[in-house]
């Protein structure tokens, strides 16, 4: 029996063929006016209560060592200032990591603890919260702390130059397969093979909000806590086990978020700063982050894959071999989902893939939008293009050549996979037949024009998640969860759902997210929520109508008497009979003839693990990228993209699009431009700051084509949706790789592709 | 960033005199650098005098039938303005090349020669950096070094000075009119910003008290052969790694006169005297261009990340040359 049939709930039931007045629509925010106008608030933008207090941080100017000393004296006689909090008179807390371990920490680490220890981890660590009467006078008094250190010399920065320390993690979260065939000799017998290294460095996710949290201290000792987080359950769990807290006592709510992109899936230390300074002095403290110190936690970890590819004469993949390292911090084993995807994407009988972790002294990297995922296809899809090009073949068709018609990690089908299809459409539209089969062989005035191709893929999850839906008499329906929406448009299709699912109209649902009270949801990211949490919201809003149907036949006079809930339909506030629309109750006329104010049901979405287990179940894009590179210069201009995502069923076309845009825009930044700089001496990152840490203007974006290709999966989830936060990135850094080759002929294998690797 | 007190001053006088009654005082205008600057705890004024109500705001003639640029008018008024669209296009160009709009509205002409290098060393008060403490050594040598400078370095100091305005100004001869406690006089653009060598904390050649009031151009604007050029790492809003302003007068396909200049490579608009003389008198063709571009990076230094410039510097050269000379579309 499948969990949700011991839930009573069975899964044909959820996967009745939505078409809809809403679903599939392009439909605008429902909070948009609310952004544009500034009523939406952010978290370091709420300020109930008087007399908040405001923490400044002071982060750590040496990477590793010991602080041999503190003095706070002169701070601290400011007139204003109210404590400077270090490790000297931070009050004992959890002691156990397992208390510090939140939702995505890496599995069986010591998370970083602030202010707990004189010890120096890395560049920039927070070392002293800064606690006064006003913002300006916090940072003012943070330059008047003196701190002495005891400086290690021996410091590892640098992933290459730290290879030699590499070593299995103890845990990997995506299983590395075990090898199949005989990838070594396999690659020896091939007629065609590359073998080359392919790298990127740091990057950090930089969401135009910083990162702030305020904590308000209620009289009755409760916290109320409005934190940036992609998760209010995990800040609240966080809090909790950190500070001995119940439930009760801190509350986390988190409404809007400017920009998430994986950096609020751990709870970031404003959060903890923020805590322990309302705790200790009863009062209630803002805590915000600059933008350099946007810099100063987990981030996209420096990656090198050596890949080596072997294929027949006839372009037939023989031999897939990739070896990953990648960075980890030296308290906790980050791990992502980098190798697999060489296992996965291509009919290949010999796999051999490796995955090492290189700790170095900086902070533990963390999830960044398509974590892995870019990383690994950027790699694999560069290589693939490298070896159709060897092999004389259209890159393009090397591809469908090599098509996976299952998933050979796995052994397992997919729940489907219209890839071919989106290189169908990609191609047609981007015009791909007309390529010129040479390299560095176009040119336009001083620009050599370059045209290139790469897959995207990323995984289509569904997890467990509540919600909970509530319909008055007056025919409101409030449907609550504890998701995020980082900006993604989660209120709006969440409102969608449950409009569509209801038959009322989108305007007479309130969908509320972002509150710890609310039933439990996990964490925003994934991109799993569509799937996740639209499934709770769809299968709460029909138990609604169950139970309204239910009431609605028990009224006196009911003209549904002997009808079954497929005789009717909900529309327009309405039950009528498909036969006969005549024959109608309103909502209002069913509850206020039952003699009821509202109706409410709560419920637990769980994913049929049975059922989906039975297939590898993955979304898929052809990204079509032209290029124009300065032949003098090196300057790499995209000058049109075109991506075919194949993604299950589209809810919301606009702000689907919008996602992929966002992606493709992401990707062309992951290709061209981002890059956060280390000096190696001093182990510290030195663009911390937007003017050069750099991501396109909009002067560097040109024509962008987003097609949907039309994909049915009863598999997924019971709305067939299969998420859309990660694809449009994949694939991307690749597509402009290509392009970049065939605008030259020169072959870059480490990101940014910046100019001086082109002259 | 510290505590300060502010006064807004409306005459030079004035704003000497704000100047006289404290220890670390500065002048701001559109404040876009400094403040940059005082939150990263770079500079920490104990006063600001807000000079922006000087009547320093005008756009006019001078004598001599040149233009005389106030140096309280913004970056966008001067780089809009319609004597400077037509007789100095390429100072246009320049000024358009530089930060974004929001900035361009706000920075001002005087505070463009004033701002200062972006490195990231001197910016970050945890390494040590000769211009921003000197004597504590330069990170940037031996450290992660691939925008900053190839000529005219020293071993104390490899900055670049950042501006796209200034690399214009030297092209077209500008000369900068400064006030302060002995009197007024004028500085020769080429002589206000200087070398690093062993006082690179010194960006340029101003002493304590002065104020820049405005910047003459001269007559000759180089309207019809011009170019400015600028390579960066996006397409806006990024400093320049490479900058170059040509500006030629033909005749047939003969240069009479060359100006060559390039920015983004040393402490100061670097300007090419040499390669200039290369130009003159020689036919409009890439292989003069190529001459000129050898002979300007002639003892320029890489320092690794950025040893990529000087080969860029040159093929910037010649595109900016063609570009100036009609052989090719400016973009």
């Amino acid at each position: 029996m499948s969990l949700l049939q011991k839930l009573g709930v069975s899964a044909e039931n959820l996967a009745p063929e939505i078409t809809g007045k809403y679903i599939g629509k392009p439909i605008s925010r429902v909070d948009g006016r609310a952004k544009v106008t500034g009523n939406a608030k952010y978290a370091a933008e709420f300020n109930i209560g008087t007399g908040i207090l405001y923490g400044y941080v002071i982060s750590s100017p040496i990477a590793k060592g010991k602080i041999t000393a503190v003095n706070a004296r002169q701070a601290l006689s400011q007139k204003g200032v109210l404590n400077v909090f270090t490790h000297e008179n931070v009050p004992g807390l959890a002691w156990f990591d397992r208390s510090y371990q939140d939702q995505d920490a890496p599995p069986g680490g010591s998370p970083f603890r602030p202010l707990q220890s004189d010890e120096i981890l890395f560049s920039q660590q927070p070392i002293a919260l800064v606690i006064a009467e006003t913002f300006e006078l916090a940072r003012y008094a943070s330059t008047l702390v003196h701190f002495e250190y005891e400086v290690k010399e021996e410091l590892n920065v640098g992933l290459e130059l730290n290879l030699y320390k590499a070593k299995k993690p103890k845990k990997h979260r995506f299983p590395v397969p075990k090898p199949r065939g005989d990838a070594e000799k396999a690659l020896a017998g091939s007629v065609v093979k590359i073998e080359e290294a392919y790298y990127h460095g740091y990057e950090h996710h930089n969401p135009m909000e910083m990162f702030a949290s305020t904590v308000i201290y209620g009289d009755d000792d409760r916290l109320t806590i409005y934190d940036k987080t992609q998760g209010v359950l995990n800040s609240q769990s966080y809090v909790k086990s950190v500070f001995g807290l119940s439930e009760d006592e801190a509350r986390v709510i988190s409404p809007f978020m400017g920009g998430g992109f994986g950096a609020g899936l751990r709870p970031q230390y404003q959060l903890y700063m923020a805590v322990l300074a309302s705790l200790e002095l009863k009062r209630s403290v803002k805590v915000v982050l600059t933008r350099q110190q946007m810099f100063s936690f987990g981030h996209r970890p420096a990656t090198l894959q050596k890949i080596s590819l072997g294929a027949s004469a006839e372009g037939k993949l023989q031999a897939v071999i990739n070896r990953c390292y990648s960075e980890t911090s030296t308290f906790e084993e980050y791990t992502e989902n980098v190798v697999n995807w060489s296992g996965q994407m291509y009919q290949c009988d010999n796999v051999m893939l490796d995955h090492k972790l290189v700790p170095l002294d900086l902070f533990t990297p963390l999830d960044m939008r398509a974590p892995g995922g870019v990383t690994g296809m950027y790699a694999l899809e560069v290589a693939i293009d490298e070896l159709a090009v060897k092999a004389g073949i259209d890159p393009l068709e090397f591809r469908l050549l090599n098509y996976a018609e299952k998933d050979q990690n796995l052994d397992k089908p997919f729940s489907s996979k219209e890839l071919r299809e989106c290189y169908r459409q990609g191609a047609e539209r981007f015009g791909w037949n007309k390529r010129n089969p040479e390299a560095g062989a176009t040119l336009e005035g001083n620009n050599l024009v370059g045209w290139g191709v790469a897959t995207g893929c990323w995984e289509a999850n569904q997890m467990p998640s509540r919600a909970k839906a509530m319909l008055s008499a007056d025919g409101k329906l409030t449907v609550s969860s504890a998701t995020a929406d980082i900006g993604t448009g989660t209120y709006t299709v969440m409102t969608q759902v449950a409009a569509e699912t209801l038959g009322v109209a989108m305007e007479d649902v309130l969908f509320k997210l972002g509150d710890s009270v609310l039933p439990m949801s996990p964490l925003q990211g994934g991109s799993w929520t569509m799937a996740t949490v639209g499934s709770a919201v769809k299968l709460v809003c029909d138990q609604l109508k169950a139970k309204l149907f239910k009431m609605a036949k028990k009224v006196e006079n009911s003209p549904f008497g002997n009808s079954k809930e497929e005789d009717v339909v909900f529309a327009d506030r309405c039950i009528s009979l498909k036969e006969d629309a005549q024959q109608y109750l309103t909502f209002t006329e069913i509850m206020r003839k039952s003699k009821v104010n509202y109706i409410e049901e709560d419920t637990t979405s769980l994913p049929n693990m049975l059922e989906q287990n039975e297939y590898s179940r993955f979304t898929h894009s052809a990204v079509f990228v032209e290029v124009k590179v300065d032949q003098d210069l090196g300057t790499v201009h995209v000058s049109r993209v075109v991506n075919a995502v194949a993604a299950g069923r589209i809810i919301n076309t606009k702000t689907s699009r919008s996602q992929v845009l966002g992606g493709i825009v992401w990707g062309i930044s992951m290709a061209l431009h981002e890059d956060t700089v280390m000096d190696d001496n001093f182990g510290r990152f030195m663009n911390t700051n937007l003017a050069e840490y750099h991501v396109p203007v909009n002067a560097d974006i040109n024509d962008i084509d987003v097609i949907f290709v039309e994909e049915h999966d009863d598999i997924v989830n019971p709305l067939g949706v299969k998420g859309l936060g990660e694809i449009g990135i994949v694939g991307v850094a690749a597509a402009i790789s290509n392009a970049v080759y065939h605008a030259t002929g020169k072959r870059v294998r480490d990101l940014p592709i910046q100019l001086d690797k082109l002259l | 960033m510290n505590k300060f007190t502010y006064a807004s001053v409306s005459t030079t006088d004035a704003a000497i005199a704000e100047m006289d009654e404290h220890d670390s005082p500065k002048f701001i205008a559109g404040g876009t650098n400094l403040l940059d600057l005082m939150k990263v705890n770079v500079e920490n004024p104990d006063h600001l005098i807000d000079i922006t109500q000087i009547a320093f705001n005008q756009i006019e003639a001078t004598a001599d039938g040149g233009l005389r640029l106030g140096a309280l008018v913004t970056n966008a008024d001067t780089a809009w303005n319609e004597e400077v669209e037509k007789r100095y296009p390429l100072l246009s160009k320049a000024i358009l090349a530089g930060a974004s709009p929001q900035l361009r509205n706000m920075a001002t002409n005087g505070g463009n020669l004033m701002q200062r290098t972006r490195c990231y060393y001197f910016y970050d008060t945890a390494t040590p950096c000769n211009k921003r403490e000197p004597g504590s050594g330069c990170s940037a040598i031996g450290g992660y070094n691939r925008i900053l400078a190839i000529l005219g370095t020293s071993e104390h100091c490899i900055a670049t000075h950042p501006s796209d305005m200034c690399v214009a100004l030297v092209a077209l001869g500008a000369t900068i009119n400064i006030t302060g406690i002995n009197g007024d006089r004028t500085i020769p653009i080429t002589e206000f910003h200087r070398l690093p060598g062993d006082r690179p904390d010194l960006d340029n050649t101003l002493q304590a008290g002065d104020i820049v009031t405005s910047i003459d151009l001269p007559v000759q604007g180089f309207e019809k052969n011009y170019a400015y050029l600028k390579v960066r790492d996006r397409a806006s809003y990024a400093f320049a790694l490479v900058s170059v302003a040509a500006a030629l007068t033909l005749e047939g396909n003969q240069i009479k006169e060359a100006r060559l200049v390039l920015g983004g490579v040393a402490h100061k608009p670097w300007r090419s005297a040499e390669a200039e003389a290369a130009l003159t008198h020689q036919e409009a063709s890439v292989s003069t261009f190529e001459k000129a571009a050898a002979i300007a990076l002639e003892g320029a230094k890489g320092y690794g990340d950025n040893t990529f410039k000087i080969e860029l510097a040159k093929r910037a050269i010649v595109r900016a040359l063609k570009q100036a000379a009609g052989l090719e579309e400016q973009a």
